[in-house]
């Protein structure tokens, strides 16, 4: 078993931040964030994508520079002629890519890629024939149990496995824009409403119990993901990364407590608590990685 | 309106005896799947065991129907023998199609049994050029099912792109998500399409009074939606409950509705569609029966020509409290 230590990698933000703000998170991720990988790149709606392009070159050469891999995270559900071509000039970058629809792997076959979330990845058959194209990582989907986690990554040693371990899990994908359907607008003409909520617009039930959270397009669930999990218990599982997802909490601070606990300066039940006193969007979630319900707050038990 | 090819009617057949009633009702294709965890559709009592479907096949092939094979959840991992031995067992019963979304079945099929005809199930979706030419090379597909996210100028324009054929879905339940892509049910019960074949499951179902006495449905602890006393209560499909969000209480994600693209049918086969595909294979044989009637004596009357369709106001009473949608095929859905 390898003794490497556990990265942490801060995944794409899946909100629709103003540039300005994205500027200034991932300058800040630059010069202070203990992590070693950060995913950048617009992932959920091809629409916001002019808003951001612009900023793209400058934040990956201040995060090159400050000895990050930076790797482009690609749209999860291309649609328009505009997103396609959008993903054919991605697949030309030179950096690396995550790919998240399959559209995406005939463009990258050959060279090496991350296999993202929102990829139906779901055994190790699926995940060998992606390695055998070029996967080198690969992020399972959030519903994945770790028990399949586990069994995967024994059989498919090659690839690096990096664990969704902190934020609102990404849940669903639609071509209706529940952003725009909340303002009674309609997607073509969403006066990008979704800018106004930069952790997603919470959604209780009719009886006042939180539930989920939309972003654009994208449904989340509201409660937060927190793979609270000691680095001899990810290695055991062969877990090699962890991905933070990025929320408008303290992300330095999130991936501060992560990195302390994977470097056993705190336990892992003190992450968690030491998380909610950052502010947390939402309560702590974790069963999915027991194979449950993903809502659930449990011990985990694998 | 000319010269339009006739378009594949596909139905769905839960039992054996859906399937007879499909066949019977002018189907020219029916799709079903085995009673396990390898289909979309994994509720107790629906699906067929090897011998149903052989014989299924058999009756269906007697009257000219074909009988496409739904092997279209994904691999659960170090399990995946159990979906590899499905498609063997399809093969060898003479399925004229199997329908997958795993690449781990689609490669499996593709490798041990290079002459059976694939599908590609809507829960891969691809619904873009690029996807569908990856999986018609990599596979040898020769039909994607296309996710409901598509409006009918893209269809048409996708088919314009592609080398295979397209089937997309015209009447019953509809997924307001993007099919394969939605783990909302795992999030509120642990079951989901993705891992196990079910949607909202009946066993996480409950209901419950509040203190107003309005009768509240439930799923896997949430609240799904809430009714009126005496008003009759849907069944809680997550997303087409009521929800609040910025202080407003509406269905967020969709109304109760369902599918009805009758209307669309010619515009449809100008854009290029090859088969129609109606949902329902939890559905009972009287709906099935009159729902493929419905729209063979459409697709026929379309294929010779007429002016209009035969009136189609049957199929309003058969959908889920009576109120249907065309969805995505009109743009302003979104």
């Amino acid at each position: 078993m390898s003794a490497a230590p556990i990265e942490l990698a801060l995944g794409p933000c899946l909100f629709n931040w103003p540039a300005d703000r994205m500027t200034d998170f991932y300058a800040r991720i630059a010069d202070e964030a203990p992590v070693e990988r950060v995913y950048v790149g617009e992932v959920v709606c091809g629409k916001r994508m002019p808003f951001t392009d612009p900023i793209w070159a400058d934040v990956i050469e201040r995060l090159t520079g400050a000895g990050k891999t930076v790797v482009f995270s690609s749209l999860a559900q291309p649609s328009s002629k505009r997103d396609r071509n959008a993903l054919t000039l991605q697949a030309g970058y030179d950096l690396p890519i995550e790919i998240n629809d399959m559209c995406m792997l005939p463009a990258c076959t050959g060279r090496p890629f991350t296999a993202g979330p929102f990829l139906n990845c779901y055994n190790e058959v699926c995940l060998s024939f992606l390695a055998a194209r070029g996967a080198t990582d690969w992020c399972p989907p959030v519903e994945l149990p770790l028990s399949s986690i586990r069994t995967i990554a024994a059989l498919v040693p090659e690839v690096g496995i990096e664990l969704f371990a902190f934020g609102r899990l990404p849940l669903a994908l639609s071509s209706r824009c529940y952003h725009a359907r909340s303002h009674g607008l309609s997607k073509d003409s969403c006066q990008f409403v979704c800018d106004k909520d930069p952790d997603g617009m919470d959604v209780t039930t009719v009886d006042g119990q939180r539930f989920l959270a939309t972003n654009g397009i994208q449904t989340l669930s509201d409660s937060c993901q927190v793979a609270a999990l000691a680095p001899d218990h990810l290695r055991s599982l062969g877990i090699s990364r962890l991905r933070l997802s990025p929320h408008s909490t303290d992300m330095v601070r999130v991936a501060s407590l992560f990195r302390q606990c994977l470097d056993r300066e705190i336990a892992p039940d003190e992450l968690e608590a030491r998380l909610e006193e950052t502010g947390l969007p939402a309560p702590i979630c974790n069963a999915y990685l027991n194979g449950d319900a993903g809502w659930k707050k449990e011990t985990l038990s694998l | 309106m000319t010269n339009t090819p006739l378009l594949e009617l596909v139905c769905p057949a839960g039992t054996p005896s859906s399937l007879r009633t499909a066949v019977d009702a002018g189907a020219h294709a029916v799709y079903c799947g085995f009673n396990d965890e390898t289909n979309a559709r994994n509720f107790p009592g629906l699906n067929f065991s090897p011998d149903e479907l052989r014989d299924g096949i058999a009756y269906a092939h007697k009257a000219g129907a074909k009988v496409l094979v739904a092997i279209n959840t994904f691999a659960t991992a170090g399990a995946t023998e159990t979906w590899r031995k499905a498609v063997d067992r399809a093969v060898t019963s003479g399925a004229d199609a199997i329908i997958a979304a795993d690449i781990a079945v689609l490669d499996h099929c593709a490798t041990h049994h290079p002459k059976q005809r694939l599908h590609l199930s809507v829960q891969a979706a691809a619904n873009t050029p690029e996807a569908i030419e990856f999986y018609a090379q990599t596979f040898g597909v020769k039909r994607v099912v296309l996710p409901r996210v598509l409006s009918v100028s893209e269809i048409a324009a996708l088919n314009a792109e592609i080398s295979v054929e397209t089937e997309v879905f015209v009447f019953g339940g509809l997924c307001v998500m993007t099919e394969g892509r939605c783990a909302l049910s795992s999030y509120a019960t642990g079951k989901s399409p993705n891992l196990t074949g079910v949607c909202s499951p009946p066993d996480h179902v409950s209901y419950c009074e509040d203190p107003s006495g309005n009768l509240l449905t439930r799923l896997g602890g949430f609240t799904i939606d809430s009714f009126p006393q005496g008003e009759p209560a849907g069944y809680p499909t997550l997303c087409k409950g009521q929800f609040t969000a910025r202080g407003k209480t509406s269905h967020l994600f969709e109304d109760p509705v369902s599918l009805n693209a009758a209307d669309l049918l010619p515009d449809l086969a100008r854009a290029g569609v090859t088969a129609l595909k109606i949902e329902g294979r939890q559905r009972g044989k009287a709906y099935i029966g009159q729902v493929v009637r419905a729209f063979r004596s459409a697709v026929d009357a379309l294929a010779a020509g007429a002016d209009t369709l035969p009136d189609m106001a049957a199929l309003k009473g058969l959908s889920e409290g009576g109120r249907q949608t065309a969805g995505s095929y009109r743009k302003t859905w979104r």
